[in-house]
């Protein structure tokens, strides 16, 4: 397990490992609770299907045909690649590829700007003493409480008569809102935990800060500021509210375009559509998520962002 | 004691970034009038843009490019917007705030046309302006007009339809009495008798004023802000929908219905009565799932006993010419060709769309295609807009949310037009 | 420690050797620069609307002008706006009123109350679910990074997904009925419209909430436990004597970022139950009568969105000052792992 890590391994990240160490720990006292390991193997499988089972339903209803929309068959039955087919076509006014591509380009520039003031931030409050330093936190963690609907109002007055409505900084600038505390937020935590001594030691051999920094402490950071990212592209890409109001049918997100997704009539509500559509957006998150779950725990619980 | 006292200071701290965000902030003006725009570019001619929503079905283009062919020097270049109803709001306030004089002949929405011309950005169809064509429908021309003053050419409409099973009953019921008596046929076949749209959104306001329109009843004023609705005849109309609930004749299901399920609900056969719109016509006679398709026909709304059909709300868009337009002519010329008899016929052959002009709902050829024309003519002329109010948003909520508690019997409905004429008073002072 | 120097990440020069006090100060400087940019940014995109928002919050919304029928500008409105939620005061002809049901100013407590509810069933479901989550995470068994990866589904997947997915899960003829064997009407009645998103919100949200409490749980030493079990104290009275104590921190924080989070629901609402709900106002939250508002009246929407962030404030001030929900210290300490 740790050799995924590898040596960047961050003591956050350790921290959410260390239920792993506590199996070998517990080893030997297992017998003694076999009782109470059959009830965690039942309560563990209540909630894996829990949280499994309605995206499963999406899963099978995706690929069913529409006429069997309501079928409630529990496993893959009228199978078909209609729905995808559908949820991609433009013939009925939906555009999602374009959607994605949107919300790519959206949540794309957010991450990168956040990042690019983020880190210098996050590199600050980590590593440097100075007194206002908790009320910077503050105010960062405050900024990342803030309710969407306030910024809503104003941006909305603002960009129609700025003719923003409809771009993409009308999107880009409010996501940064909530996007930038999250990222210099989760980055902080990571960076308290980063082995600077190993700066100091190779300033010690010769290095100068540049030099210590490029070839030491980047290297080490890089998987922080990987997660960060993804923490940072994940809550842009899921952003609803403001992409709601703000965006026409060029700048619409992804969001946005399952919410409004429409069928071949004016009234229609094409259920196995809209779950070939929610997989296309889902699925590729999913994975992301699984692959680097380990890393993503880390940086939520470092972070505590939202969800 | 020192960590409240530091977190006190955090959250106050927070307050800092909206002090340095005051330093930013300042003005976000709102232009004056500088000198009427109404009165200017009248016989301007030349260059123009329209502005719709999505062209689904591909109508517009092959319009235009007809239209370009013809005026090669006033060309009309087609600007399309998004299909979600909300976002070609927005973009028709943006742009008309902005004074684009790009937007020249705008695509609108019948409930919005009232706000449009109360805000100035919609130039008046009166003088040589005015855009003449005695075959249109009469209640399509209405939905145009706020405060006397015609601002907006219908160019597509849509009414209500009563679908019913003519297995179940001979003859379609003219008035709601007879079609109340009819659901005793229901309740034998264990099926549900009427349903309309009920759920609450835009559908119910639909149906509570065709409700109160056919029992003679009206919800605002010619001003477009004056309530009228508390009223006897009112009371009768939705009086009807309360009770059809009450005594199941209306299947209890039905207050979640919008346009689909009641579609959905008629096509399985669960439902002898539906009010709908045109669409569903061809849908039911074609759908694989349905199980009607040879045992239902339609007819207009039932009315009020006096041998008058229902009063249909209409759907449907206005053409109306932008204030700012620097080719007012041409703009004028082009709404008066997506009036024109071919242009409608294209809507309805192209893209379903009912048109506004009464002789194309008996073409033979065109009554062979779309076989719901002859009896949505009468749906429509007897029609009645929805009301014009430049605070429609408002007006339709206090409608929706009252006709709704109403149904529900969570009040009575002499409550509930009350309330709904107060929250309609109530509208129109901006807060 | 203290030895630390920092300069600007670009310098190209070695750090200076210099005094202690000269280098404190120079980290000071450095520290300046480094956040300057960020907390900039932040007054664009956070300070500036807010401003704004205050601003227009202080003026009338566009009314009609009897004679001509068409809008003219408002000007100074004073507290109105305010007044007009917080005291529900409509002016109509007849003066000021009482806001008349089917009119939004009439929601404004109802909003209130449904955001509030929303917000105590959502998150006291999901501390239970959460720790029972979580106390299963963290024991050792065959299988627990499974656990762990499904548990992530439901957070991977956006709000408006989920939205879609339950809306098809509750529609009239959908599985949550056929599994149930009911006929609920999920999205139309008052209580099950508001059910539906109570449930939608704790499945998305639970394995968050799951995860830190987690966090929390692991940082407690295997010894605490295995002295409490020597000393006899049965499995619930290590629950509440042992584990909670020593997870409160990291539990409350949770809490906070939960709660703050549940205060501006929108996405459900919205997209699950069409803003309305059963009764048409059943699931309307703050949030969604903001949106509302927004195209009926910018300035009043403005008032409501800035009681709305204050309303947040209120509720986050009181957690840090009277529930000891520290933020930035758990964070801190739980870093260094000495929670």
């Amino acid at each position: 397990m740790s050799a995924i890590a590898g040596p960047a391994t961050t003591q956050a990240e350790t921290s959410a490992l260390r239920g792993e160490r506590t199996t070998t720990a517990h080893k030997v006292g297992r017998r003694k609770r076999r009782s109470q390991s059959t009830r965690t193997i039942v309560s563990a499988i209540v909630i894996s299907l829990w949280c499994l089972l309605p995206f499963y339903w999406m899963i099978v209803t995706s690929f069913r045909d529409v006429g069997y929309t309501f079928d409630t068959t529990p496993w893959f039955t009228h199978f078909t690649f209609d729905n995808y087919v559908t949820a991609l076509s433009t013939n009925l006014g939906n555009h999602l590829g374009l959607a994605l591509l949107n919300s790519l380009i959206i949540g794309g520039v957010t991450t990168v700007v956040c990042l690019l003031f983020g880190i210098f931030a996050a590199y600050a409050l980590a590593r440097l003493d100075f007194r206002m330093k908790g009320i910077v936190m503050g105010v960062i963690l405050g900024a990342s409480m803030f309710p969407g609907v306030a910024l809503l109002t104003p941006l909305f007055q603002l960009f129609t008569s700025w003719g923003w409505i409809g771009t993409y900084q009308a999107l880009i600038l409010p996501d940064i809102s909530f996007a930038l505390p999250l990222t210099v937020y989760t980055l902080v935590s990571f960076f308290r935990e980063m082995p600077w001594d190993l700066e100091e030691a190779a300033r010690i051999d010769g290095c100068t800060q540049a030099q210590a920094f490029r070839k030491i402490i980047l290297p080490l950071a890089a998987p922080a500021v990987f997660t960060t990212a993804i923490l940072a592209f994940i809550a842009s890409w899921n952003e609803y509210l403001i992409a709601s109001q703000l965006t026409t049918d060029a700048t619409q997100t992804v969001t946005v375009a399952i919410a409004g997704f429409t069928g071949s009539q004016p009234h229609q509500e094409p259920y196995t559509a809209v779950m070939a559509a929610g997989v296309v957006v889902t699925v590729p998150l999913v994975i992301l998520v699984l692959i680097f779950q380990r890393r993503i725990v880390a940086g939520l619980t470092a972070g505590g962002v939202k969800g | 004691m020192r960590r409240a006292r530091t977190s006190a200071m955090r959250l106050s701290a927070l307050a800092g970034v909206a002090v340095l965000g005051m330093v930013l902030a300042g003005c976000s003006g709102s232009g004056g009038n500088s000198s009427d725009p109404q009165s200017q570019n009248l016989d301007g001619k030349g260059p123009i843009t329209y502005v719709q929503g999505k062209d689904n079905s591909n109508v517009v283009r092959p319009l235009i490019a007809k239209w370009n062919k013809a005026h090669p020097d006033e060309k009309v270049t087609f600007k399309e917007q998004s299909d979600q109803a909300d976002q070609q709001h927005d973009d028709l306030v943006q742009n008309f705030q902005a004074k684009n004089v790009h937007y020249d002949v705008v695509d609108v929405d019948v409930v919005w046309t009232a706000e449009f011309a109360a805000k100035g950005w919609l130039q008046p169809l009166t003088g040589s302006m005015a855009v003449k064509n005695s075959d249109l429908l009469k209640p399509t021309i209405a939905t145009g007009n706020y405060n006397g003053t015609q601002y907006a050419a219908p160019q597509t409409s849509d009414g209500g339809l009563l679908y019913y099973r003519t297995d179940l009953v001979k003859t379609a019921p003219t008035s709601w009495d007879d079609m109340m008596k009819d659901c005793t046929i229901a309740k034998q076949a264990g099926i549900g008798c009427y349903a309309g749209q009920f759920a609450q959104y835009e559908g119910l306001t639909v149906n509570t004023a065709e409700a109160i329109n056919t029992a003679g009843g009206t919800i605002v004023a010619k001003n477009g802000k004056t309530p009228t609705v508390n009223s006897p005849e009112s009371k009768v109309g939705l009086q009807r929908l309360v009770d059809g609930f009450k005594d199941g004749n209306i299947p209890a299901d039905a207050i979640t219905y919008q346009e689909e399920q009641g579609r959905q609900a008629f096509e399985a056969g669960k439902l002898m009565f539906l009010r709908n719109w045109a669409y569903v016509y061809n849908l039911a006679k074609t759908d694989g799932s349905s199980v009607v398709k040879d045992k239902f026909a339609i007819a207009p709304l039932p009315g009020n006993g006096d041998g008058q059909p229902g009063a249909s709300s209409l759907g449907g868009h206005n053409a109306a010419i932008s204030v700012y337009s620097k080719h007012k002519q041409t703009a004028h010329d082009f709404v008066e060709f997506l009036q024109s008899k071919e242009t409608q016929k294209f809507f309805l052959t192209q893209g379903s769309l009912a048109p506004v002009i009464g002789s194309l709902y008996t073409e033979p050829d065109l009554v062979k295609q779309f076989g719901f024309l002859p009896t949505l003519k009468k749906s429509i002329e007897s029609a009645v807009p929805r009301p014009v109010s430049p605070f429609y948003p408002a007006v339709t909520k206090a409608i929706q949310d009252n006709s709704y508690a109403a149904l529900k019997g969570d009040k009575t409905v002499d409550q509930a037009l009350k309330d709904m004429s107060d929250a309609i008073s109530a509208a129109d002072t901006g807060s | 420690m203290s030895t630390e120097t920092a300069t600007p990440l670009s310098s190209k020069r070695p750090a200076p050797r210099a005094s202690l006090k000269k280098r404190q100060h120079g980290q000071v400087r450095t520290a300046l620069w480094l956040i300057l940019p960020t907390m900039a940014l932040l007054a664009v995109v956070i300070g500036y609307p807010i401003v704004s928002a205050v601003v227009m919050s202080f003026q009338k919304d566009a009314g009609l002008d009897p004679a001509t029928g068409m809008f003219v500008q408002g000007g100074f409105a004073g507290f109105q706006n305010y007044t007009h939620w917080l005291f529900q005061q409509c002016t109509s002809a007849s003066g000021t009123v009482a806001c008349p049901p089917g009119s939004l100013g009439a929601q404004f407590w109802n909003a209130v109350g449904v955001t509030f509810l929303f917000t105590v069933v959502t998150v006291v479901l999901e501390t239970v679910f959460g720790f029972w989550m979580a106390i299963i995470m963290n024991r050792a068994f065959k299988g627990r990074g499974i656990v762990r990866a499904a548990i992530l589904v439901p957070w991977a997947i956006p709000t408006a997904v989920t939205a879609k997915l339950w809306y098809f899960i509750f529609a009239t003829t959908g599985i949550a009925n056929a599994i149930l064997h009911v006929n609920v009407l999920w999205v139309s009645g008052e209580w099950s419209s508001r059910w539906a998103i109570i449930i939608a919100d704790t499945w998305k949200t639970t394995p968050f909430m799951a995860l830190l409490i987690l966090a929390g749980l692991q940082l407690i030493p295997d010894e605490v436990n295995e002295a409490a079990k020597m000393d006899g104290a049965s499995t619930v009275q290590r629950f509440w004597r042992v584990t909670i104590p020593l997870v409160k921190p990291a539990l409350m924080v949770a809490v906070l970022f939960r709660v703050l989070d549940a205060l501006r629901i929108y996405d459900l609402p919205a997209i699950l139950t069409s803003g309305g709900g059963g009764s048409g106002n059943a699931t309307t939250t703050l949030s969604i009568l903001v949106v509302d508002q927004i195209r009926q009246g910018p300035n009043s929407a403005s008032a409501l969105s800035t009681i709305t962030f204050l309303i947040i404030f209120l509720v986050a001030f009181i957690f840090v000052r009277f529930l000891g929900a520290n933020v930035v210290r758990t964070q801190e300490s739980q870093q260094k792992g000495t929670l």
